[in-house]
């Protein structure tokens, strides 16, 4: 009885500096809110217990467990164990009391601990447990900096995913988008890339004029992008590392849509200047292009398929903006959607057979994801003019954009549309999202 | 030489127009213009002046708006394109530019590819009606700058357009 007690002053005494911790950084100024839009009954139980620190000096500023946990909520496949619920502390295994989280209905556990290095780094070490089997499926330690402790607890909630769903897991990653702020003269546009939880925004280029359309290369090392500083639209690719950056193509017309090839060796790009917009390829090594697609009609928003031999594109050849795929050498393209009235923008998952997409009905836009197998599209967002999807590098999620009254904002949404979440990432307009692709320590 | 009737027409473009926000701040940088064009009244019996572009009613007239999702030049702008061809063609050194733009619905780059397509209608027609094609440049904008920014018909009509700007008035 008395521990029980000792144990709901704790809770609430841990409560109160979690919260003083959330104030302080809501006082930063580049903390993305985040939202919960609806939880999920069927996703997987997970008690994600606080880590302890254990050293001389002050405990790091980053909560790695909440961190982790909202990696594991966002992707709708989990559901971690609220706060208000968790009456016990352990910090390694040999303390869980396996009875008292299978009456909380918690199929897994994971407890850890920060341990201070001498030299200042932090050594996060953490169990992963089966509940009802009263199982150890995990137990490691990842060694970052103090201010490299989102880093670390991105990468703990990968492994937690992998070795749950058989999945390799995508939060250690990192988006790309476009955001605009003020008005009238004073519009400011800017090429961001940040934390795929929205943390740790930063500025890769800014401009007077419009920017859209970043694009990956699939080293993660590189962003391509569409730019009207010159007064028309041009296809620009940085370095996101040391900012150097280059004119990739600047022609008559528009030149838009960039996308790396899955060998980071080629551009699929848009580009008008023989007359009407159609689908190119460029060598990145001597920027030849090929001509893919032909004809009057508009043809853009290419994306190339997993395995590099196909591109999927938007055509209005056939009255209005349907999906179309076509050999990477080009050749005929091939009609691939015949749900809704406007298909577009499409981005393909890792296994090349769903591919979300912006679906249009009367005045209603909508991210729908095609089953490419069996033809059949299923909405997953809610807004009346969202656009955009990417999808992370292993599938399980999708950022997008929606229009809210006068801005617009990013939501990531579960792949299966059942957990949504809007990432307020800075005043102003936020749009254009691009998931990076895996990223490679030292990156 | 052929004129329309250009007064009964210029209402019918006044009252249709609908320029009631206030238009892009910045320009592109002017046009070259061509090293052998004359900066001098040619045909058109000396019509216009290069201060017609602010007094006459007709060349004042510089959007044109269309319907959504398409790019056919509707009969009441007939008259604008038809005034701003005559006056390029009294002064084959002028160049103008036609910005395209499209409203906030469906994706940005179709809808750059959409700006861009009535920015052509509006160089063929006006090139149609005897500019030389030389003295017109398109540029797409897609959706990238309304007038308007509500989520409404009445504000996507506003952004659904071609101004035609000029670089260079003689």
């Amino acid at each position: 009885m008395t521990q029980r007690i000792f144990a709901k002053i704790f809770a609430a005494l841990v409560l109160m500096l979690t919260v003083v911790g959330a104030v302080a950084q809501g006082l930063s100024g580049d903390v993305p809110t985040i939202d919960i839009k609806n939880g999920t009954a069927s996703a997987t139980p997970i008690a994600v217990i606080p880590f302890a620190f254990e050293g001389a000096g002050l405990p790091p500023d980053t909560d790695v467990a909440a961190v982790i946990g909202n990696d594991l909520n966002r992707c709708g496949q989990f559901r971690t164990l609220p706060k208000s619920d968790i009456v016990e502390y352990p910090t390694r295994g040999s303390q869980i009391k396996f009875p008292t989280w299978n009456l909380l209905k918690q199929a897994y556990i994971l407890v850890g601990r920060q341990i201070e290095n001498p030299g200042g780094d932090i050594r996060v070490e953490f169990e992963l447990y089966d509940v009802a089997k009263q199982q150890q499926l995990l137990a490691l330690a990842i060694t970052g900096q103090r201010t490299g402790l989102r880093d670390v607890a991105h990468q703990i909630a990968d492994l937690v995913y992998e070795k749950i769903t058989g999945v390799r897991g995508a939060f250690w990653t990192r988006i790309a988008y476009i955001t605009s702020t003020g008005t009238g003269n004073n519009i400011q546009y800017a090429l961001m890339v940040a934390d795929s939880d929205g943390y740790n925004p930063q500025t890769v280029v800014r401009s007077r004029e419009p920017l859209l359309s970043p694009a990956w290369s699939p080293d993660g090392a590189k962003l391509a992008y569409v730019s009207f500083e010159r007064g028309n639209s041009s296809i620009y690719m940085q370095e996101i590392a040391t900012g150097a950056r280059e004119v990739v193509s600047a022609r008559k017309g528009i030149n838009g849509a960039p996308a790396f090839s899955p060998d980071g060796r080629k551009l699929a790009l848009t580009l008008s200047f023989a007359g009407h917009p159609n689908i190119y390829s460029m060598e990145l090594a001597d920027h030849q292009i090929t001509q893919l697609t032909r004809g009057y009609a508009i043809d853009t928003e290419p994306r190339w398929m997993p395995d590099g031999q196909t591109i999927v594109f938007t055509s209005d050849r056939s009255g209005k903006p349907q999906l179309y795929q076509i050999s990477a050498s080009g050749g005929a393209a091939t009609r691939i959607t015949f749900q809704g009235d406007y298909n577009a923008n499409a981005s393909i998952a890792w296994d090349g057979k769903h591919i979300a997409m912006v679906q249009g009905n009367g005045n209603v836009y909508r991210i729908a994801v095609l089953d490419k197998t069996t033809g059949d599209s299923k909405p997953i967002s809610v807004g009346n003019l969202d656009d955009h999807p990417s999808y992370a590098p292993n599938g399980s999620m999708l950022l997008y954009t929606a229009t809210e009254g006068p801005r617009d904002v990013l939501y990531a949404v579960s792949a299966n549309g059942r957990v949504r979440q809007r990432l307020v990432l800075a005043d102003g307009d936020v749009r254009e999202p691009a998931w990076s692709p895996y990223r490679q320590r030292g990156q | 030489m052929k004129l329309p009737i250009r007064v009964i027409l210029t209402a019918v473009v006044a009252g249709a127009a609908l320029a009631a926000c206030a238009t892009r701040p910045t320009k592109p940088p002017a046009a070259e213009a061509a090293p052998q064009a004359a900066p001098q009244a040619q045909d058109n019996g000396g019509k216009y002046t290069v201060d017609s572009l602010d007094s006459d009613s007709c060349l004042r007239q510089r959007v044109v708006y269309f319907d959504f999702d398409k790019s056919e030049i509707k009969p009441e702008f007939q008259a604008q394109i038809a005034c701003h061809a005559a006056y390029l063609r009294q002064f084959p050194g002028a160049r103008a530019t036609l910005e395209g733009n499209a409203d906030e619905r469906g994706t940005r780059e179709y809808n750059l590819g959409l700006g861009e397509r009535r920015g052509n209608a509006v160089d063929s027609a006006i090139a149609a009606a005897g500019a030389s094609a030389s003295q017109l440049n398109v540029v797409s904008y897609g959706e990238e700058r309304p007038v308007c920014k509500e989520h409404n018909e009445g504000c996507w009509q506003k952004n659904r357009r071609v101004e035609i700007v000029y670089t260079a008035k003689q």
